[in-house]
């Protein structure tokens, strides 16, 4: 035994010499240290790298049989349904789990929003987040147009087309993008290349830069406390653990509910009732049969129902391109909240009324925009997302104010245990 | 059980839709996959009179054959229409597109996922339900769900034809219930037609007696049994998936009972 322990030793210190294993194992595993307080929230961010294992894992394995063309791509999801090993499972696994991607992360980010964790020094984590956010949207949209089912195409088609509202460059732009002058298979085998190769290679890098930064100025808590702030006599955070074991093995219970959930979902409501896998995608593409009703799938509908709010012309540019304007800024002005908090304490837990009632309208306001994006819009339905709309903007431009004219709660200097 | 299971999507998904080209109510149909005697009458029916124009051309014999207990042999002998088809093969169907262009307007979609496309089997068993004579339609029959439909009534000589009638439905009152003569105790009536028919609850068609060989509890079955086999090919995954999803869930719940426990021996060490 002793001399087994001596050999594992003397490979690791001719590793260690070379590259420095055991050094990162400890700066981010074993002597990582989270502060102890952290609850229920804070476990969707590890969610979030078990489901990015599973899309990775799942998604290499169904390139095996996928057909990346107009012609065989349809019948290639069929013959990987039916016809290959466990192939419906793979399937199943990388569909549900490209909505369950969603959810964590939206859990994730509004748990950053709760508790500030974009604030200063962690304004960077959040900027890197919004990037993996973005990179994840676009591999969502890339990925969606693979099955080619009618509603890939069309989806694909009204989003590309949004290119084309900018002034000038937009015709060619959007041509440029499809590589035709329609939605064709030339799409589909760049959509394919991007959905693979480009966009993970960028989610990949996004990711690991996401933790290196959140590692070198450690995880936020529920008080806004900082825990480096007290160390004991060996310069260890008093109120921290190792994330290792505390927070792997210690929250494999979690993972294991998630993952319970995560199942029921896939095993016995793989389509989500039309919410997950669209009805009108059980149909091939076709250019000619627009279906009934063209709704993105459930993650994009706030930004859809953002989009189709804009309907009146201004400036003399029209109102499509003013929508994706409203689109685009809603999803990057998050980007700037670090910038637009200046309350002097992090957590809603210390926060004033005025941020309390303006997170849950915000909140309120997104699963409303999220609905009506599922929807045939009317005068009445387009009315609310504009109100709507304002409130999700009002949010983050009106923070700078509200957060400053609000009394806060004074904050403890120590965390505090549930 | 499938109440249960919509109920529980109703609660996952509250916003869920179910596309409908018309106005017409669809019948409630529960699928049973279990039932093999009337996965295997849907798929003889399905042989005999829909394979002609629409075929599944994403399943294949053979996996139809094993899923629904049919011996290869009687498979072939009695199901495979097309002698050069072998038993691995997709059941496609041998018209063209050419010819069906020219003879309906359209091409017969593919079925292999029509139940699928229409969120169940509800849909296409109300349309083979709710065939109508309607002379001004070229092919002479109309569809309740699927107006100005552009095939024919391929189960006519089954079902026979149905007409548009007006029915003797007993009266409502103010306060919802069925009206009664206080002394006959019969009910008193009136004539309704049409949608509001439908909204009565009440079928607006009727067989017209004697065109056809079937009686209408027994072609109410064969419409049964066909959308249910198309339910099943629809995904035919989908018991294998509601089994290992059962082991899977077990597993899981299995699993974490030491996955707790070790979590509270490391919660202990947190003060």
């Amino acid at each position: 035994m002793a001399t087994l322990q001596q050999s594992f030793k003397n490979v690791m210190d001719w590793i260690d010499d070379r590259l420095p294993v055991t050094e990162a194992y400890e700066k981010h595993l074993s002597k990582y240290y989270a502060p102890k307080n952290l609850n229920i929230w804070y476990y969707f961010g590890i969610f979030s790298f078990v489901v990015l294992v599973n899309q990775l894992l799942t998604g290499i394995w169904l390139t095996m049989n996928y057909v990346p063309t107009g012609e065989g791509a349809f019948a290639s999801i069929e013959y990987i349904m039916r016809d290959v090993e466990y192939g419906w499972m793979l399937r199943y696994m990388h569909s549900t789990g490209a909505s369950a991607f969603f959810v964590v992360v939206y859990l994730h980010m509004f748990r950053g929003l709760i508790y500030g964790s974009y604030q200063k020094p962690r304004e960077l984590i959040w900027i890197l987040g919004m990037l993996v956010y973005v990179a994840l949207m676009a591999e969502g949209f890339f990925g969606y147009l693979l099955p080619w089912g009618n509603m890939s195409f069309w989806g694909a088609q009204v989003i590309v087309s949004l290119a084309s509202a900018i002034p000038m460059v937009g015709e060619d732009l959007a041509i440029w993008v499809r590589g035709d002058f329609n939605m064709s298979g030339v799409t589909l085998n760049r959509f394919f290349a991007l959905h693979v190769v480009l966009v993970p290679l960028f989610l990949l890098v996004l990711v690991v830069l996401h933790v290196l930064a959140l590692h070198e100025v450690g995880s936020n808590n529920p008080d806004g406390v900082d825990v480096k702030a007290n160390l004991d006599e060996e310069g260890r955070p008093v109120d921290g653990v190792p994330f290792h074991p505390y927070f792997t093995l210690g929250k494999l219970p979690g993972i294991i509910v998630f993952l319970g959930l995560f199942s029921a979902v896939m095993f016995f409501y793989p389509d989500g009732g039309g919410y997950l896998i669209e009805h009108p995608n059980y149909e091939p593409a076709d250019p000619l049969k627009t279906p009934e009703l063209i709704a993105p799938v459930w993650y994009y509908t706030p930004f859809y129902s953002m989009l189709r709010a804009a309907t009146f012309p201004l400036a003399g540019l029209d109102a499509k391109f003013w929508g994706l304007v409203v689109m685009a800024g809603a999803i990057v002005v998050p980007a700037v909240l670090p910038w637009l908090d200046k309350s002097p304490v992090k957590s809603i837990r210390y926060k004033g009324m005025g941020s309390k009632i303006m997170l849950a309208l915000f909140v309120i306001s997104f699963f409303i925009l999220g609905y009506l994006g599922t929807v045939h819009p009317t005068p009445g339905r387009t009315f609310l997302a504009q109100i709507c709309t304002g409130i999700y903007f009002a949010y983050f431009l009106l923070m700078p104010w509200y957060t400053r004219a609000e009394k806060t709660k004074p904050v403890p200097d120590r965390v505090t245990m549930p | 059980m499938n109440r249960i299971r919509r109920y529980c999507i109703a609660l996952l998904f509250p916003f869920a839709a179910n596309a409908v080209e018309s106005n017409f109510p669809l019948y409630d149909m529960e699928p049973d996959l279990y039932d093999q005697a009337s996965l295997q009458r849907g798929a003889a029916t399905y042989m005999n009179y829909c394979l002609g124009c629409h075929s599944l051309g994403y399943q294949r014999y053979k996996r139809t054959a094993e899923d629904l207990g049919i011996p290869e042999r009687l498979m072939l002998e009695y199901l495979v229409q097309d002698p050069n088809a072998k038993i691995g093969d997709l059941i496609d169907s041998s018209i063209t597109d050419e010819n069906s262009k020219v003879w309906f307007g359209a091409s017969p979609p593919d079925l292999t996922l029509y139940t699928q496309l229409k969120g169940g089997p509800e849909y296409l068993y109300t349309y083979l339900m709710t065939f109508y004579k309607d002379d001004t339609r070229p092919l002479g029959v109309n569809n309740m769900v699927y107006e100005n439909v552009g095939m024919p009534h391929v189960l006519l000589e089954l079902q026979g034809i149905q007409e548009k009638v007006c029915k003797e439905v007993p009266q409502i009152a103010e306060n919802g219930g069925e009206m009664m003569d206080a002394l006959s105790q019969n009910y008193l009536t009136e004539e309704v037609c049409g949608m509001d028919l439908v909204d009565r609850g009440y079928s607006p068609l009727q067989v017209v007696e004697g065109t056809g060989s079937l009686s209408p509890d027994e072609y109410e079955q064969l419409a049964y049994d066909l959308s249910n086999f198309l339910y099943y090919v629809g995904e035919p995954t989908r018991l294998e998936r509601e089994r290992t999803g059962v082991f899977v869930l077990i597993f899981l719940a299995f699993f974490f009972v030491p996955a707790y426990l070790l979590a509270r021996e490391y919660k202990k060490e947190i003060h």
